[in-house]
């Protein structure tokens, strides 16, 4: 199952990123899963977050450029050669991952894994068919 | 030495007479062979015939980019096409340059103002001359190429940039002097001292400085660092490209070779003709030209001018070093940008009109550095890193076609470019010319 | 067909005029080289003190050969045959900016090269009522100032342009009625796929000739380019070590280029042996120049590799036609019509210390022009971990290799080890590109 992730654009500067966080943690939204990709010049910020809709809104409102992305989340045991054995999958059906990122879940012996990849639905049904656990939209909220 | 003795020494009366001759003749020639300028001149209410000394210059029409521009490509031409014998372009105002033509003699023509600038500099027969300024579609490079084979003298024709080359180039063949922008010779020195070169013990004894607005302290800077006398050129594409004006070693006024391109200084609001000594919008007429003659050309360049003799002998009246622009322009590494130009080719990118802002800085002794900050708003952002650099990459590739220099190109947040009345301000130019 | 001679008395001589001529003029050449450091000593070393030491053609055998190296250690002035007085013009090889090769030219040499320049253009047709954009760079670069010369002296219209920024290119051709380019066979294809883009058609150009040259290209590219833009491709060869362009041209029969050879002693030699080898077989263009007096050149070795045709040619010129350019007999690339030698590469790139020990340079096409990449691993050591930091590098890298060699190559980083090992020069480039 896809979930929603929020990209947002932000510059090199100093604070931006400190912005981000402060505006969404003031307005009670939790961030389950971040990365940052950089150039030189900018970089593109990705979260997942326990409420997608409120947060773009909340961002866009306050004057950031955001828009929203599906991607995949994944749930592997948080032990070592957790990330490889689904890298493994991946790699045996040519599922071509864009980008990931991960997150260590707390109270709880699971990592989150949140993978964009070049077919969604090709990944989803590879997923499906290996038995490797999908996080839903309503699970991270709960989360 | 004076290259043109009779014309740059003249009386008053006999340069007013070769003038008025000249008016005359240029009148009859463009009425009859530019339906554009006949047109102009028809509604100015004037008849060639009204045109009888250089004094009735007044009664003619001006000419503006705007109507380069509008007649692009050939329409203000006085020739047909087949009699252009070399073309060049200046920068255009929106997505067209500007177009200037060249019959031999106009060649000629250039190749001798260019002779008289080369020897109103210092230079001497046997001199050797490295022209840095860039060769081709600009008329920086082939104009002083041309003055120096007039003169006869030994052309090392480096064009812009490789610097390192340049310097090796002055080394071995000790060069006399050096054609190039002024921010290019700064420049070079920084890149000389990190070659273990000192540039005060430098080849280069006369440099002839252009393109480029630059101040008296930038010349003392040059002249400090170089040991070398620094002369500034005049000159702009529409007119004939450099070879307007030149200053002598006394530095004091750029000598305009007023027999061929006739000055008048205006008040830019009202276009009356303003005093002598004070500061005014300098228009040219070009007395000789026939591919592409223009009738009294506002430049937008702001001057003074001075009438009487200087100490080196020559009467051509004396402009001064220019002192600011009547519009929008700016010039980054000697060639003229248009805000509008970069307007232009922001407009075409994905449907949209993105807020965007022109900085320009020079650091010390650096090259002018042109940053145009794009605000990225939804219509163009995309999650995937690849497409914004590409999109990044396109609007530098774009603009740097227009405008034909190096560009940087920053995607910044919305927001962040200062608004004024709804505009955002187009262009910071940080530097200290 | 109408066949256009600049110079028709020159050009249909009969071959005991032509050997004349040469006759004369090698002595002329030799009693100049003399006067220079470099041939003094290796003629003298011959046995050849004046320019009567050369009774007949044959007798050039006894001069060795001149190579590239022999320029770069004869700079500044190894090879200025005239007092420095009497020189107008300084130019040099393109791309190299280490030691250059230095060519000085007399106010009689330009004349007498715009003279041959002239000849080459007015022999394909070409005339005062053409609209001549010239796409070589100008500078001290011969190519661009050498068309200029000679399309001045024939009187088209002139519009020195220069070469990049294809946008505007095209659109000048549409808008200033370009009737002939002098450009490179890749960059010519370039600008045909790129018309679509800029959102002109070729209808709306005006092109009807090209003179093409810089690179070595097929017979078939010829065709190719003839067919897509429906103009006439003439092959031009030449080099700044024998003035520039105007060494062989195509006629308007455009079957290879005609040798001047009124200018130009042009003997075959066979790369291994140095021997000369005689007409219709492959092997090394070697160039005397007989017009040129501040820097004589004698017997250059020029690497590139060709034939010449035993046949006359159907226009009723006399001299030789010169097949196109094989191939080379050293390292050297020619990247969309600039020379570069992977040393070169190397040795910049070995400065930059985030550069690792090893490095790949590999050439293959995009579209229809030449793209160089360099591969380079990292040094791990200096790695910090950032994006941003390899962004910098690739563009340090770019810039360095752009500012020295004059070509936009592509970076590629690459992981310590996972560039194949090399033992020898010969496997640091890879060139893709098909074979003529």
């Amino acid at each position: 199952m896809k979930i929603t992730q929020i990209s947002v654009f932000l510059e090199n500067r100093k604070g931006r990123l400190f912005d981000v966080c402060s505006l969404l943690g003031d307005n009670n939204i939790n961030i389950r899963a971040l990365t940052i990709a950089e150039t030189e010049s900018f970089g593109v910020l990705r979260i997942v977050v326990d409420n997608s809709d409120v947060a773009v809104k909340l961002l866009k409102d306050s004057g950031f450029v955001a828009n929203l992305t599906d991607v995949v989340a994944v749930e592997v045991g948080d032990k070592p050669g957790g990330l490889a054995s689904v890298l493994k999958v991946f790699a045996d059906n040519d599922v071509n991952i864009e980008y990931m990122y991960g997150f260590v879940e707390k109270f709880s012996d699971k990592a989150l894994l949140v993978f964009r990849f070049a077919d969604t639905d090709l990944a989803q049904q590879i997923l499906a068919k290996n038995d490797i656990k999908v996080v839903t939209e309503k699970e991270i909220e709960g989360l | 030495m004076i290259w043109k003795e009779q014309v740059e020494c003249a009386g008053p009366a006999d340069l007013k007479n070769l003038q008025s001759d000249y008016l005359r003749k240029l009148t009859a020639y463009i009425y009859d062979n530019c339906a554009v300028y006949k047109k102009k001149i028809d509604d100015a209410g004037v008849r060639p015939e009204d045109i009888k000394s250089i004094d009735d210059v007044k009664k003619l029409p001006f000419t503006t980019k705007v109507d380069m521009r509008d007649n692009y490509p050939y329409g203000l031409f006085s020739t047909a096409q087949s009699e252009v014998r070399e073309i060049h372009v200046s920068s255009g105002t929106t997505g067209n340059p500007t177009l200037v033509g060249y019959t031999c003699d106009d060649v000629k023509l250039w190749s001798d103002v260019m002779a008289r600038t080369l020897c109103c500099a210092g230079a001497e027969p046997g001199d050797t001359i490295q022209v840095a300024y860039g060769y081709g579609l600009f008329t920086g490079g082939l104009g002083f190429h041309y003055g120096a084979m007039e003169m006869g003298l030994r052309i090392i024709p480096t064009s812009a940039g490789q610097t390192a080359r340049q310097l090796k180039i002055m080394q071995e063949f000790k060069p006399r002097i050096i054609a190039c922008t002024p921010s290019y010779a700064l420049y070079m020195a920084e890149e000389a001292r990190d070659m273990g070169i000192d540039p005060a013990r430098g080849n280069w004894k006369i440099g002839i400085f252009g393109a480029e607005p630059w101040s008296n302290s930038i010349r003392q800077e040059i002249e400090e660092i170089w040991n070398m006398l620094a002369t500034d050129v005049y000159g702009l594409s529409e007119i004939i490209g450099p070879g307007v004006a030149q200053e002598c070693h006394h530095k004091d006024g750029l000598h305009i070779f007023s027999d061929v391109f006739y000055p008048e200084i205006i008040n830019p609001e009202t276009g009356e003709e303003v005093a002598e000594g004070e500061d005014g919008e300098l228009v040219i007429t070009t007395l000789t030209k026939q591919a592409i003659p223009l009738i009294r050309y506002r430049t937008r360049d702001i001057v003074s001018i001075n009438c009487e003799k200087c100490r080196c002998g020559r009467t051509s009246p004396r402009i001064s070093k220019i002192k600011g622009r009547t519009d929008d322009m700016i010039v980054v590494r000697g060639i003229n940008v248009f805000p509008s130009q970069i307007e232009h080719v922001l407009v075409g990118i994905k449907g949209t009109q993105p807020y965007y802002q022109i900085v320009v800085d020079r650091k010390a002794h650096k090259l002018d550095e042109v940053e145009v900050l794009v605000e990225v708003e939804e219509k163009i952002f995309s999650d995937e890193i690849k497409e914004l650099k590409e999109l990044q990459d396109k609007i530098k590739k774009e603009i740097e076609s227009v405008l034909s220099i190096g560009v940087k190109v920053t995607l910044v947040e919305p927001k962040t470019i200062e608004r004024s009345m709804g505009k955002s301000k187009r262009i910071i130019d940080k530097r200290t010319l | 067909m109408d066949i256009p001679y600049w110079n028709k008395e020159i050009e249909t001589a009969d071959r005991a005029t032509i050997e004349k001529i040469q006759l004369e003029r090698l002595g002329k050449t030799l009693s100049c080289a003399l006067r220079s450091p470099f041939y003094k000593r290796m003629l003298g070393e011959a046995g050849i003190s004046s320019g009567d030491g050369i009774k007949s053609l044959d007798d050039l055998r006894r001069i060795p050969f001149t190579t590239k190296d022999d320029l770069r250690k004869s700079f500044p002035k190894g090879l200025l045959s005239v007092d420095m007085q009497e020189v107008v013009r300084i130019h040099s090889s393109s791309g190299t900016t280490g030691i250059p090769t230095v060519i000085y030219f007399s106010m009689e040499d330009v004349k007498n090269w715009t003279d041959l320049v002239a000849r080459c253009i007015f022999s394909t047709g070409a005339t005062s009522k053409d609209v001549f954009q010239n796409m070589m760079t100008y500078g001290l670069f011969t190519g661009g100032l050498g068309l200029h010369y000679g399309a001045e002296a024939v009187g088209m219209t002139i519009i020195p342009i220069g070469g990049g920024n294809t946008k505007r290119q095209i659109k000048v051709m549409k808008d200033f009625h370009t009737t002939v380019l002098h450009i490179t066979p890749s960059y010519l294809l370039h600008i045909h796929s790129r018309l679509g883009d800029v959102g002109i058609s070729r209808d709306e150009l005006t092109i009807s000739k090209a003179f093409v040259g810089a690179e070595p290209h097929s017979e078939n590219t010829r065709l190719k380019i003839e067919e897509l833009l429906g103009i006439d491709a003439y092959n031009s060869y030449g080099l700044s070590e024998l003035n520039g362009p105007g060494v062989a041209f195509e006629c308007v029969y455009k079957k290879d280029m005609h040798v001047w050879e009124d200018a130009y002693i042009v003997e075959i030699i066979d790369p291994e042996t140095g021997e000369v080898i005689e007409d219709g077989r492959e092997g090394e263009v070697v160039l005397t120049n007989l017009i040129r007096h501040a820097t004589p050149i004698l017997r250059y070795r020029t690497r590139d590799l060709a034939f010449l045709h035993p046949e006359k040619c159907e226009c009723g010129r006399t001299h030789r036609r010169m097949s196109r350019i094989l191939g080379r007999t050293d390292d050297m690339l020619i990247i969309n019509g600039v020379n570069v030698f992977p040393s070169q590469i190397e040795e910049k790139i070995m400065q930059i210390p985030e550069v690792g020990t090893n490095y790949q340079i590999y050439v293959d096409k995009k579209g229809s022009l030449d793209r160089l990449t360099v591969k380079v691993e990292i040094y791990p050591k200096l790695f910090m971990g950032e994006a941003s930091q390899l962004d910098a590098l690739k563009n340090k890298i770019k810039e360095e290799l752009r500012s020295s060699i004059v070509i936009n190559a592509v970076i590629e980083l690459h992981e310590p080890g996972a560039l194949p090992v090399s033992e020898g020069k010969a496997q640091r480039v890879v060139d893709q590109r098909s074979k003529l």
